[in-house]
C-alpha cells in the first residue's frame, strides 16, 4: 500500500494578461482622484452650487410692477387718474413729482419711464432705448393710457401667462453647465494631469516599463468618463429634485452625447498638453482654448444673441455643439438622429485632436 | 563572456548645439556592476537614458543583451528595471498600490509584497508615498525597478541626497541584486559609492570616457596608492619641482595651500620630506597620509574636483 505523499505545489508566478496595465492604471487613477478633495469639489460640488445660485437669482418672480414718474404740471393729475383707471393699472406704479426729482430718479433707475404732460391734453414719454425695461414700460404705459382714454382695439386679443418647467432659465442653464463641466474636466482633468506627470518625470518612468502607451491614454480618458457619469447623474438629479426640471430625452441618449463630448474635450486636452513642460504654460494654453467657448458657446445665455455673421463660426465650436445637443435632448427630447450635424462637429474635433496629439505627444 | 550592454561611438547633440555626449564607447558584461563616474554635467544622465532607450542618440549604436531598441523595445523593457535621477511618484497612492501599479505592466512580475519585504518597506506598505522619507522614496523607486524581475538594472544617481544609513541600505540591495546574477549600470558622483559598489568604472568628463577599469586598477594606473598631504610655513607653492624630486613621488598637486603628493612608497617619501623641510628652516603645519581614492584619480585626470559645479 502506498501512502500518498503530500505534494507541495509551488504557486505559479503571476502572469499578467493583455489588459493588466490598463486595469492597474485606471485603478490607480481613480484612487488618486478619490483622494484629491479639490477634484471632488470642482467636479461635483461646484456645478451644483453654481446651478443653485443662478437658479435662485433668476427664479421666476411675480410679474414686475413698472415704476413711472409723472412730472407735475397741468395735466399731470389727468395722467395719473387715467393710469389708475386703466385695466392694466395694477402693473403700473405711478407718482407725480417735480421735474428734477423725476429725472434724477429716472437716471438712477428708480423709474423706468418719465411721463411729461405737454399741457395740451397730450403726453411726452422720456425713456432710454438701451434699457429693455424702459422700452417695455413705454409700450405698457402708452397702451394703458390709450385704452383708459377710450381707444378701441380692432382685433380682440388675450394673453395667458406661461412659465412651465422646460422654458425657465434654470432649464436652460443646467444642460449648459453640464456641457461646460464636461469641457472643464476633459481639458483640465486630462491636460493638467498629463503635464503634471510629465513635469514629475512620471511619464518618462512609465515609458521605461513595458506599459503600452495607448493603454495609458485610454486609462486616463476612462477615469474621466467614470467621473462624468457621476457628474451627470448628480447635476440632472439636482435639477429634477430642486427645480422640478423635466428630462424629456432618453437617459441613454444623454449619456451617449456626454461620452462623445467628454472624449472630444479629452482629445482637445491631450492636444493642448502634448508638448507643454510646465504647469504654468499649460494653464495659459488651456485658458486660451477654452475662453472663446465660455463666451460664445451658450453656457449662461443663448449663443443666438451674437451677430448672425458669427453664428456659423460659433456653431463649429465643440462646446456649442455639445450644449445645443444636450439642450435639444434634455429639454425637447430630440433623438440622436436629429442632431447628426452637432455629433459630426464633436466627432471631428475629438478625432482630429486625438490624431494630432498622438503625433506630437512628448513622453519626456 | 556575453556583453549585457554595449555602445559604440555614442553621440548626442541637443538642439544642434550642446554636445552632451561625444563619441562614447562602453562594454558591460552580464553579471557586472558597472559605474559611470563624473561631475555634474559630464553627460552621465544623457548616456544612461540613451542606453535605457528613453532618448534617441544623435548617432552611434546601442545593443542591450544582443538586441537593439528599434526592433525589440517591448522585449527589452520586460527585462530591464530603471530608476531615473528624479521621479516624483504619485503622492496619494500607498507604497503597495504604487508597486502593484508597476507590477501590472510586466508579463511576469515578482510578488509586490515580497519586493517590499526585500526593500525593507513592509511596514510602510499602506502609507502614502507623500509621507515617506527621502531614503524610503528612493528605495521605493528602486523597488518599482525590481518588481518586473529585471536582468539589468539602470540606476541614475541612486543615492544622491540620502543620509549615510539610507545609502548603505541601497548599496546592500544593489549588491544582492548583482549576487543573484543581475547586471547593474549606475551613475554616481560619489567616489566612495563607485569604489565600494562597482566591479568596473568609466570616468566620464565632457561627454567622453577618459579612463576605464576596476577601481583599484584606476588608482594604481594613475600613480600610487597613497596620498601625502602637507602644508609648510612659507611659500610652499613655488617648489613643485623640489617636492617632485623626493623619492617615491609620482606627481604633485597644489590644493588650497595644501601640497598633495601621489606616492608609491610612503615609508621612503615621508622621512625625505621631513629632512627637506628641516633643511629649508621651515616647519610643517599639517601632515596626513591616506589611501588614494578615485577623487584623486579624477583630479589628476581633469584638474578639477568631482563635486565642483
Amino acid at each position: 500500500m502506498t501512502v500518498a505523499q503530500p505534494t507541495r505545489t509551488i504557486p505559479a508566478p503571476p502572469r499578467n494578461g493583455r489588459w493588466s496595465g490598463f486595469r492597474h492604471l485606471l485603478m490607480a487613477r481613480l484612487l488618486e482622484l478619490k483622494r484629491e478633495p479639490e477634484v471632488i469639489f470642482w467636479v461635483f460640488g461646484f456645478p451644483v452650487l453654481l446651478a443653485l445660485g443662478l437658479g435662485i437669482a433668476f427664479r421666476n418672480k411675480p410679474a414686475d410692477v413698472t415704476p413711472v414718474a409723472i412730472v407735475a404740471g397741468p395735466g399731470a393729475e389727468d395722467a395719473l387718474s387715467l393710469l389708475q383707471r386703466s385695466p392694466r393699472g395694477s402693473s403700473i406704479r405711478a407718482a407725480v413729482m417735480v421735474e428734477p426729482e423725476a429725472l434724477q430718479g429716472f437716471r438712477l433707475g428708480k423709474y423706468d419711464l418719465v411721463v411729461v404732460p405737454d399741457g395740451k391734453d397730450g403726453f411726452q414719454y422720456r425713456y432710454d432705448p438701451a434699457r429693455p425695461e424702459s422700452v417695455l414700460s413705454r409700450a405698457e404705459v402708452d397702451d394703458a393710457l390709450q385704452t383708459a382714454a377710450g381707444r378701441k382695439d380692432p382685433v380682440p386679443t388675450s394673453a395667458v401667462a406661461s412659465s412651465e418647467p422646460g422654458s425657465r432659465y434654470i432649464d436652460f442653464l443646467i444642460p449648459g453647465l453640464l456641457g461646460m463641466n464636461l469641457m472643464n474636466s476633459g481639458m483640465w482633468g486630462i491636460g493638467f494631469a498629463l503635464v503634471d506627470m510629465r513635469q514629475r518625470k512620471l511619464l518618462k518612468r512609465f515609458v521605461g516599463t513595458p506599459m503600452r502607451r495607448s493603454d495609458f491614454l485610454l486609462a486616463l480618458t476612462s477615469s474621466r468618463l467614470v467621473l462624468m457619469l457621476i457628474e451627470i447623474v448628480l447635476l440632472l438629479g439636482f435639477g429634477v429634485l430642486a427645480f422640478h426640471m423635466r428630462v424629456l430625452g432618453s437617459v441613454f441618449t444623454i449619456l451617449l452625447l456626454a461620452t462623445i463630448g467628454a472624449v472630444a474635450f479629452g482629445g482637445l486636452g491631450l492636444l493642448t498638453a502634448s508638448r507643454a513642460q510646465k504647469l504654468e504654460s499649460v494653464s495659459g494654453l488651456m485658458n486660451l482654448v477654452m475662453m472663446p467657448m465660455w463666451i460664445f458657446s451658450g453656457v449662461f445665455f443663448s449663443s443666438e444673441r451674437f451677430p448672425a455673421m458669427l453664428q456659423p463660426l460659433i456653431k463649429l465650436l465643440p462646446l456649442t455643439a455639445l450644449n445645443d445637443a444636450l439642450r435639444a435632448t434634455i429639454l425637447q427630447g430630440a433623438s440622436l438622429g436629429a442632431q447628426s450635424g452637432r455629433l459630426l462637429v464633436l466627432l471631428l474635433w475629438g478625432g482630429i485632436s486625438f490624431a494630432l496629439a498622438l503625433r506630437w505627444f512628448r513622453w519626456t | 563572456m556575453a556583453s549585457a550592454i554595449q555602445c559604440r561611438d555614442l553621440r548626442k547633440t541637443y538642439d544642434g548645439k550642446v554636445e552632451a555626449v561625444r563619441g562614447l564607447n562602453l562594454e558591460i558584461e552580464a553579471g557586472e556592476c558597472f559605474g559611470l563616474l563624473g561631475p555634474n554635467g559630464a553627460g552621465k544622465t544623457t548616456t544612461i537614458e540613451i542606453l535605457e532607450g528613453l532618448l534617441a542618440p544623435t548617432s552611434g549604436q546601442v545593443t542591450i543583451l544582443g538586441q537593439n531598441w528599434k526592433e525589440n523595445e517591448r522585449e527589452l523593457r520586460e527585462v530591464m528595471g530603471i530608476s531615473l535621477q528624479e521621479t516624483r511618484l504619485s503622492e496619494k497612492l500607498t507604497v503597495l498600490e504604487t508597486i502593484k501599479l508597476f507590477s501590472g505592466f510586466y508579463r511576469q512580475p515578482r510578488a509586490p509584497l515580497e519586493v517590499l519585504e526585500q526593500m525593507q518597506l513592509s511596514e510602510k506598505a499602506n502609507s502614502w508615498v507623500g509621507k515617506l522619507s527621502g531614503g524610503q522614496r528612493q528605495r521605493l523607486a528602486v523597488a518599482t525597478a525590481l518588481v518586473g524581475n529585471p536582468k539589468i538594472l539602470f540606476l541614475d544617481e541612486p543615492t544622491t541626497g540620502l543620509d549615510p544609513q539610507s545609502r548603505r541600505q541601497l548599496w546592500d540591495i544593489i549588491r544582492r541584486f548583482q549576487q543573484a546574477g543581475g547586471t547593474v549600470l549606475l551613475t554616481t558622483h560619489y567616489m566612495d559609492e563607485a569604489e565600494r559598489l562597482c566591479d568596473r568604472l568609466a570616468i566620464v568628463d565632457h561627454g567622453q570616457v577618459i579612463a576605464e577599469g576596476t577601481p583599484a586598477d584606476l588608482i594604481e594606473r594613475l600613480g600610487g596608492h597613497h596620498m601625502v598631504e602637507f602644508q609648510v610655513s612659507v611659500h610652499s607653492n613655488s617648489d613643485t619641482a623640489a617636492w617632485r624630486a623626493l623619492p617615491g613621488v609620482e606627481s604633485v598637486r597644489h590644493d588650497n595651500g595644501l601640497v598633495c603628493l601621489n606616492v608609491r612608497e610612503p615609508h621612503l617619501t615621508i622621512p625625505a620630506l621631513l629632512d627637506a623641510v628641516e633643511k629649508e628652516g621651515e616647519h610643517l603645519l599639517h601632515l596626513t597620509t591616506r589611501q588614494a581614492s578615485l577623487e584623486d584619480v579624477f583630479v589628476r585626470l581633469t584638474g578639477r574636483h568631482l563635486r565642483e559645479d
